[in-house]
């Protein structure tokens, strides 16, 4: 599979990664390196295999639906490159 | 003036000195401390905890001297800068979590220190553990203890737990602990001539250890011989609330299954491990290996994991489709690097920008491709679905026979910026360790001889998912049998 610098462009949008214009077409080169290497698997017949998402149990375990931990607004907003008030501040996003 | 002589004991030895009050749990640190500072050459740590070291240190001694002492107490160890730990700059290799100190501590440290252990810093890694080479940090490459007799160009110390490995191997930790998403605990090792075990999936909580493939990424232990590994497990290891995939499953004694009995032990050896390119070195030393084992009494089987060859290409989608959702977090705005904009997404986008490394960024877009409307069946279904059938292939084996011998690697250490060019001649490396990330299920990488040119090479034993007890013990005799005793070119302290 080959990506072309729209692919490219538009993946790095998804992904929120700025690109430059410069950038795109190393990058389509490299990526469609990369995919086409992993288009082998398209030798294993698959019918009727089930995905496998994890190693572990298939279930997830439940427990008592009680607060367990919180409280701890400043150690968390003390990491925040901007805080205020006791929020994460953003730039404006409604005008 | 600390006391060199103290680097040269294992992490066994070191508790045993310990409890006959031979030394202090402060000697120790200061020796260990010193020999940090000494290895600085080498960039195994992003950031030395040498204070907190003395502290924890006091702390062991007291209770050392209470006869109150704990299974780890005095033993001090390199934490790879993926885990948390509070109150600690904890960078993952990455620009993006620039001055992040993390609110909490990690479940598997935060048992470290309860089982008395203490902690010499946060070792280097490849950028969110995204590498082979150890090579990929915001903080520099780290460099192998070891180098080619006669050629002084740098080595890579492996990856990603490079900086954990080659801080074992020069004798500035005596221990350590890393994770291993496609091989980084065991590829290091190999690389630098230690022990590393990938234990089970579930076995070591991944809660505080950032995460970079979630299904796939394994805490685990780095040290210096088989039994020093076992000790670190069994501190490491348990059940854990706050990792939903952790297992309810007891933990055993796994000294106790160091019998060195493995008698009628049935030993696979894949025949699709036998690559085209492999040096025929690393073939003869596997063939050692099967020589050592059926000398002790075990009966090597021959097997087939016909699903091995499309691992790598399996794992090259899962990996980066998982990452790609991990590392959406890191957006400017709770933590770490932000690089300001005129609107909430150009924040977003110059941020991440600015923070991801080539290889990150270069895996965020893979991930990002292969889950994206259209191709999600194609790519990533596909994978999971061929991830079935690799799990499946070991279920088979493990119907016939108690564990597999294969390499660790195809190669030994490389030359600093070797591999750079093709990112897939990377991967490559990673060719006999991404299976059992796949499968779940525990493997281990043993030193048992050195290459042509004076680099060490491991031997890897995996095993059923919850027997690391087996895995352990067969691969104590390869140890025993191999008596790897060769010294990097460089280790702390000197050979005194």
């Amino acid at each position: 599979m080959a990506l072309d610098k729209a692919t490219v462009a538009h993946i790095a949008t998804l992904a929120r990664i700025r690109l430059s214009e410069e950038e795109l077409e190393p990058l389509a080169n490299e990526l469609s390196h990369i995919l086409t290497w992993v288009d082998q698997l398209n030798e294993v017949d698959t019918s009727g295999v089930a995905p496998m998402a994890s190693a572990a149990a298939a279930s997830l375990p439940m427990r008592i639906d009680a607060v367990t931990d919180g409280g701890c607004r400043e150690a968390i907003l003390g990491n925040a490159p901007r805080a205020s008030r006791g929020f994460f501040t953003v730039p404006k996003v409604v005008e | 003036m600390s006391d060199p002589s103290l680097l040269a004991l294992n992490l066994a030895e070191a508790r045993d000195g310990l409890a006959r009050k031979a030394f202090s749990a402060r000697e120790l640190a200061a020796a260990y401390n010193d020999a940090v500072a000494e290895a600085k050459p080498l960039n195994a740590y992003i950031t030395p905890t040498p204070e907190r070291a003395l502290e924890m240190a006091d702390a062991a001694d007291q209770r050392l001297a209470r006869g109150a002492a704990l299974p780890l107490d005095g033993i001090p160890v390199a934490v790879k800068d993926l885990f948390c730990t509070k109150d600690i700059l904890t960078t993952a290799g990455s620009h993006i979590l620039d001055g992040f100190h993390p609110p909490y501590e990690s479940t598997v440290t935060d048992k470290l220190w309860r089982a008395g252990a203490i902690m010499l810093g946060k070792a280097n890694l490849d950028e969110f553990a995204m590498g082979s080479s150890s090579a990929t940090s915001w903080y520099r490459p780290v460099e192998n203890p070891w180098r080619r007799p006669g050629d002084n160009r740098p080595l890579v110390p492996g990856g990603s737990s490079g900086g954990s490995a080659a801080a074992v191997a020069a004798r500035a930790a005596l221990a350590a602990i890393g994770t291993d998403t496609g091989g980084s605990i065991r590829q290091p090792a190999s690389f630098c001539g230690i022990v590393g075990l990938k234990p089970t999936y579930g076995r070591c909580s991944r809660w505080g250890v950032i995460a970079f493939a979630s299904s796939l990424d394994h805490p685990g232990p780095m040290g210096r011989t088989v039994l020093d590994v076992a000790i670190m497990l069994g501190a490491m290891a348990g059940h854990d609330v706050k990792d939903s995939t952790s297992a309810p499953v007891p933990v055993p004694d796994f000294t106790a299954a160091l019998s060195g009995d493995i008698r009628r032990l049935r030993i696979g050896i894949p025949n699709e491990y036998r690559v085209d390119g492999m040096p025929g070195e690393i073939e003869a030393l596997w063939q050692q290996g099967v020589e050592w084992l059926r000398a002790a009494g075990a009966e090597p089987v021959e097997i087939s994991l016909p699903m091995t060859k499309y691992a790598l290409a399996t794992y090259y989608i899962i990996a980066p489709a998982e990452a790609s959702s991990n590392l959406a977090r890191y957006d400017g705005v709770r933590f770490g690097l932000r690089v300001e904009g005129n609107s909430l997404d150009e924040m977003y986008e110059l941020t991440r920008a600015a923070g991801f490394g080539a290889e990150v960024r270069r895996r965020v877009l893979i991930g990002t491709y292969v889950l994206s409307a259209g191709y999600y069946d194609a790519y990533y279904l596909k994978a999971q679905r061929v991830r079935t059938l690799i799990a499946r292939d070991f279920a088979e084996a493990f119907e016939l026979v108690d564990c597999i011998l294969t390499p660790t690697a195809p190669s030994a250490a490389f030359i600093v910026g070797e591999n750079t060019d093709d990112p897939i001649a990377m991967y490559l490396n990673d060719v006999f360790t991404v299976p059992a990330n796949l499968a779940g299920v525990p493997a281990i990488s043993v030193p048992v001889g050195l290459s042509a040119d004076g680099l060490p090479l491991g031997l890897q034993i995996t095993g059923r998912a919850f027997d690391e007890e087996t895995v352990l013990r067969v691969a104590q005799i390869l140890e025993n049998a191999a008596s790897f005793r060769h010294l990097p070119g460089f280790i702390a302290g000197g050979r005194g």
